[in-house]
C-alpha cells in the first residue's frame, strides 16, 4: 500500500482533471454545487441577520421570556422612581411655597412694624406751625384720622424747609403703632418716639390719597384745628411716596410667641 | 475538476442570488451543510485511499443530509432539537477531523 501511494495521488489529480460525463459525474457535481450553494446561503444569512433570525423556536421563545421579566422588572423599577420623583417634587414645590408665603408675611409685617421701606400711591401733608400751637394731641389727631381713612405706612418729618420741601438732618421718624408723641415746650417741638422735631411738620403717608385728603379737610377735622392755632395744612397727592425711615424692631422682654392660636 | 467547478459555480450562485431560507428550513441548513461537508472530506479520503466510488458517495451525499435533518426534526418535535442538533455537529465534526487526519497522511506523508 505504502509503496503505491504516489501513484494514488497522482491518479486522484487525474480523475479531477479527466474529462468524462457519465449520470454519476452529473450527480456529483450536482450535489457539491449544493453544497457551496448552500453553505453560501448559510453564511450569508448568519452575517446578514444576526443570532435571531437563524435561532430555533425554543430558544426565540426563552429569549422572549427573558426580555419579558426584565422589561417587568424595569418597569416595576421606573414605577418607584416615578413616585419617588413625584414625591421630592411635590414636597419641595411645597416648601417653596411655604418660604415665598413666609417672606410675603415678612414683607407685610416689615410694613406694619416699620422695618422695611414701603413706597407707594399717598400724600405729603404739610403742618406749618408759625406760632408754636400746635400740639402732639393735634399731630396725633390728624395721624388717627389718616390711619381711619386707611392710612399703611406712615412717618413723621420735622424742620420741613419751604425752600427746598425736605426735612432737616434726623428729622424723619416711622410711625408705628406704639409711637408716642410728647409736647417738649421748652424745645418748641414735639418729641415723637424720643426724636426732636422742630415745625414744620410733614406727613408722609402711604394710602389711599382721596381718601386721607377728604378725611382730613373735613369740617372740624385737622385742617380747621390747625388753622385754629395759626397754622397751616397742605395736601399734595403723590402717585408715588416713599416713606424711608426705618425703626429697629425691640425684642419683646416677656412676650413669647404662643404658638398657633387656637380659633 | 468538474466537482471543483461546480462547488465554485455553486458558492458563487448562493453569494450573487442572495436567496433568503425559507424559515421552515433554517434549522437544517446549517446541519445540512455540515452532514454534506462530512460525505466530501469522506469522498476525498476514499479518493485517496483508492477506493472512491460515485454512488457510494451520492448515496452517502444524500443520507448523510436526509440523516442529519431527520434526528434534528425529531429532536424539535421532542423539544431537544437544540442539544440534538449541537450533538449531530459534533459527531459530524469528529468525523471531518479524522477524514482531514487521513488526508493529510496521504498528502505530506506525516
Amino acid at each position: 500500500m505504502t509503496a503505491d501511494r504516489p501513484g494514488r495521488v497522482r491518479r486522484f489529480g487525474r480523475v479531477l482533471l479527466r474529462p468524462r460525463l457519465r449520470r454519476v459525474d452529473v450527480a456529483v457535481a450536482v450535489l457539491l454545487g449544493l453544497l457551496g450553494f448552500a453553505a453560501a446561503v448559510q453564511v450569508r444569512s448568519t452575517q446578514g441577520s444576526g443570532l435571531l433570525a437563524s435561532a430555533r423556536q425554543e430558544d426565540l421563545v426563552r429569549i422572549l421570556d427573558d426580555l419579558t421579566s426584565r422589561s417587568t422588572r424595569l418597569r416595576q423599577e421606573v414605577a418607584t422612581l416615578t413616585t419617588t420623583q413625584e414625591r421630592l417634587t411635590s414636597g419641595s414645590g411645597q416648601e417653596q411655597a411655604a418660604v415665598a408665603e413666609a417672606r410675603r408675611r415678612a414683607q407685610v409685617l416689615g410694613v406694619l412694624a416699620g422695618t422695611v421701606p414701603a413706597r407707594g400711591p399717598g400724600v405729603l401733608v404739610t403742618v406749618s406751625d408759625p406760632e408754636h400751637k400746635v400740639s402732639a394731641d393735634v399731630l396725633l389727631d390728624a395721624l388717627e384720622e389718616m390711619r381711619d381713612a386707611g392710612a399703611e405706612a406712615v412717618q413723621l418729618e420735622g424742620s420741613i424747609d419751604p425752600a427746598s420741601n425736605t426735612a432737616g438732618p434726623g428729622q424723619a421718624v416711622r410711625v408705628v403703632a406704639s409711637t408716642s408723641f410728647v409736647d417738649d415746650s421748652s424745645a418748641g417741638g414735639i418729641r415723637v418716639d424720643g426724636t426732636l422735631l422742630l415745625p414744620p411738620y410733614r406727613f408722609v403717608v402711604v394710602g389711599d390719597p382721596a381718601t386721607i385728603s377728604a378725611a382730613l379737610a373735613i369740617p372740624g377735622g385737622v385742617t380747621d384745628n390747625v388753622g385754629q392755632r395759626g397754622g397751616r395744612t397742605v395736601v399734595v397727592r403723590r402717585d408715588s411716596v416713599l416713606v424711608g425711615a426705618l425703626r429697629a424692631l425691640d425684642r419683646p422682654r416677656y412676650a413669647r410667641p404662643a404658638g398657633q392660636p387656637s380659633g | 475538476m468538474i466537482p471543483a467547478i461546480a462547488l465554485a459555480l455553486g458558492v458563487a450562485l448562493g453569494l450573487f442570488l442572495e436567496p433568503t431560507v425559507p424559515s421552515a428550513l433554517q434549522p437544517y441548513l446549517p446541519i445540512a451543510v455540515v452532514a454534506a461537508l462530512d460525505a466530501v472530506f469522506g469522498a476525498v479520503r476514499a479518493q485517496l485511499d483508492g477506493i472512491f466510488d460515485d454512488r457510494v458517495f451520492v448515496v452517502s451525499f444524500v443520507s448523510n443530509v436526509l440523516v442529519a435533518g431527520l434526528v434534528v426534526f425529531l429532536g424539535d418535535q421532542l423539544g431537544v432539537g437544540g442539544q440534538l442538533s449541537t450533538g449531530v455537529v459534533v459527531v459530524l465534526g469528529i468525523r471531518i477531523f479524522s477524514n482531514a487526519a487521513a488526508i493529510r497522511r496521504h498528502v505530506f506523508r506525516a
